[in-house]
């Protein structure tokens, strides 16, 4: 599958310090490929370097080494900037101007007439759940409902790519919600999805391909779906009709046995031995099947692990002497 | 262009809809009528009276509006984070700067003109409730069109202005950039006399130094006509030309460095 963007070698190094400048090194050749019509999740602690990512795609800070594309093109290329969209992390727009105002703006940055720009802009206020407020100045907006116009003005052009810096930051559980079905349904239409986050349930929730970074490092990349089920890490299982006598004689093979009601039982297994041996048993005693489901280490317990992972020793070498 | 053109229309639209600037018009519209009063103070001056303070006043409100709006153009486009949303559309840095730049251009002719009117009003009423006899002694006409050359050159000085405030805000902050902007604007009504300090030292690195300066620094001296217009001394069209054509260079010369300064710029 073509990559909608791909970065190579991404290095970028800021200057700190007031009197005395020295290098910091934000973000640490990073290698990461986004394929065309997936939703990837750009996961990472605060100050892991996902922002600063974001701004090198869209050419609002300059890499130090390495190079990005977009859409097969340079970042920063205007062409490309017709077919993409970007919401940064908590947007700020011209407090001055109503929500309508500023879509019809930004749609005349891109060439639109002006009623083809209104047009847009009401369609898309309609679809981040903007009413009635669509004529009220953006200052007396609330911090969710820009974050709101600020989906809608990165969807005015139909992007084939959206770049999205944290796009649940400031939503309430209902607009968390709208926005990932915004996101699904901008996938289905074939839109590429790119979003950093550090909300986990976020990116267990959407994305088909993660990249965790930590303190400007690349930690790990791939299929979400590869990241978790190959690292199971035991069983659960649920049996019915149980005696206790029965679970008693088998729990020392398991690391916990809990009784949930009357005959029903929860086993955690090991991954090893594999549970087809009990599961015989349990059939023999009279006892049945209720479910039987790998425990997988969940996203949040990988990341974690992850990023503990950069030791300090690699923060050190993160600060360019 | 087209992207231009909307930036250069949202500037202005911004400018409209800030209560500052109607502060400011309205205070200079008070101070042109004030001048009406003030003229009545003085024996057979009230014309000058009024066209000296009237033009001093479009000039000075004119300045704080270029200097003031001018400082925060770019900057505040920063500092709120703004420009993040604006550069990921097609848009070309330089293009936010022009655009920028033409929008405060636009809103200085459309506040000029205001007072223009204003002045022109409190003329016309000075010229009503006087005779024919007295018109007559006057150096010139009340509603002098000549006037209007002084306004387009006070017009000119502030696109100048404007532009030099532009420069300051694509890579400082609005307060360093206002200290910078008004001493330059200082500095730049008194450059012909760089040129004169120069006849005057002994030294061939001060005189080097004094004339470097005076063809860096802008030459806005030759901007304020307004005490040629108000003793009815004439205007060439030549010398408004060569103004027109000096400003125009020294414009383009600045938004072309402050276009370089913003595209390198880091929006950390």
């Amino acid at each position: 599958m073509d990559a909608a963007l791909r970065t190579e070698e991404l290095t970028k190094d800021y200057a700190i310090g007031f009197w005395r400048k020295r290098p910091y090194r934000a973000l640490d050749r990073l290698t990461i490929s986004v394929p065309a019509g997936e939703v990837f999740g750009f996961l990472g602690p605060n100050g892991a370097g996902k922002t600063t990512t974001l701004k090198l795609l869209m050419q609002l800070v300059f890499p130090t080494g390495g190079r990005a594309e977009i859409l097969g093109r340079p970042a920063g290329d205007l062409g490309v900037k017709r077919r993409i969209g970007y919401l940064p992390e908590h947007p700020y727009f011209y407090d001055y101007l109503t929500a309508e105002e500023l879509l019809r703006y930004f749609g005349s940055l891109f060439g639109f007439s002006s009623a083809d720009a209104r047009q847009r802009a009401s369609r898309l206020l309609d679809e981040v759940g903007i009413g009635g407020e669509r004529r009220m100045q953006l200052r007396k907006f609330s911090k969710g409902m820009l974050q709101r116009v600020g989906i809608a003005q990165a969807l005015l052009n139909e992007p084939e790519l959206v770049i999205f810096d944290e796009p649940m930051s400031g939503l309430d559980p209902l607009g968390r919600r709208d926005v990932r079905s915004l996101i699904l349904r901008l996938r289905d239409r074939g839109c590429t999805v790119f979003f950093s986050s550090h909300v986990l349930s976020d990116a267990e929730a959407l994305c088909n391909e993660v990249a965790i970074l930590a303190r400007g490092r690349l930690v790990a990349t791939g299929r979400l779906a590869d990241m978790l089920a190959f690292r199971a890490r035991g069983w659960e299982m649920v049996i019915a009709g149980a005696t206790d006598a029965f679970v008693a004689s088998v729990a020392p093979r398991c690391r916990r046995a809990v009784r949930i009601g009357d005959g029903r039982y929860l086993l955690e297994l090991p991954l090893e031995p594999p549970p087809e041996r009990l599961l015989a048993e349990v059939t023999a005693s009279g006892a049945h099947l209720v479910a039987l489901n790998p425990i997988r280490e969940t996203l949040e317990d990988f990341f974690v692990e992850q990023v503990a992972s950069v030791s300090d020793a690699d923060v050190g070498r993160a600060v360019v002497r | 262009m087209k992207a231009t053109a909307a930036i250069a229309v949202n500037v202005f639209r911004e400018s409209v809809r800030d209560k500052v600037l109607y502060n400011l018009v309205l205070f200079a519209i008070l101070m042109i009528g004030a001048s009406y009063a003030i003229g009545q103070l003085t024996a057979g001056q009230d014309v000058k009276i009024i066209k000296d303070l009237g033009l001093a006043a479009t000039s000075l409100f004119g300045l704080f509006i270029a200097v003031f709006i001018g400082i925060g153009l770019v900057s505040k486009e920063v500092e709120r984070r703004s420009v993040y949303s604006l550069l990921a559309k097609p848009v070309e840095r330089w293009q936010l700067v022009v655009g920028k730049y033409a929008g405060l251009v636009l809103t200085l002719v459309v506040n000029i003109g205001v007072m223009a009117v204003a002045l022109y009003l409190v003329l016309a009423y000075l010229r009503w409730g006087v005779g024919p006899q007295i018109e007559k002694a006057w150096d010139a006409p009340a509603l002098d069109p000549a006037l209007l050359k002084a306004i387009y050159l006070i017009f000119v000085e502030l696109a100048l202005v404007t532009a030099i405030a532009v420069l300051f805000s694509t890579f400082t902050t609005p307060i360093l950039a206002a200290a910078f902007t008004f001493g330059l604007t200082i500095v730049g009504q008194y450059s012909t006399d760089l040129r004169n300090f120069q006849d005057v030292l002994d030294s061939s690195v001060a005189q080097g130094v004094a004339r470097g300066m005076y063809w860096l620094l802008p030459n806005l001296g030759q901007f304020d006509v307004k005490s040629q217009v108000v003793h009815g001394q004439p205007i060439a069209a030549r010398y408004l030309a060569g103004a027109s054509g000096y400003a125009a260079l020294y414009i383009a010369f600045l938004l072309v460095v402050s276009s370089v300064v913003f595209s390198r710029r880091d929006f950390k």
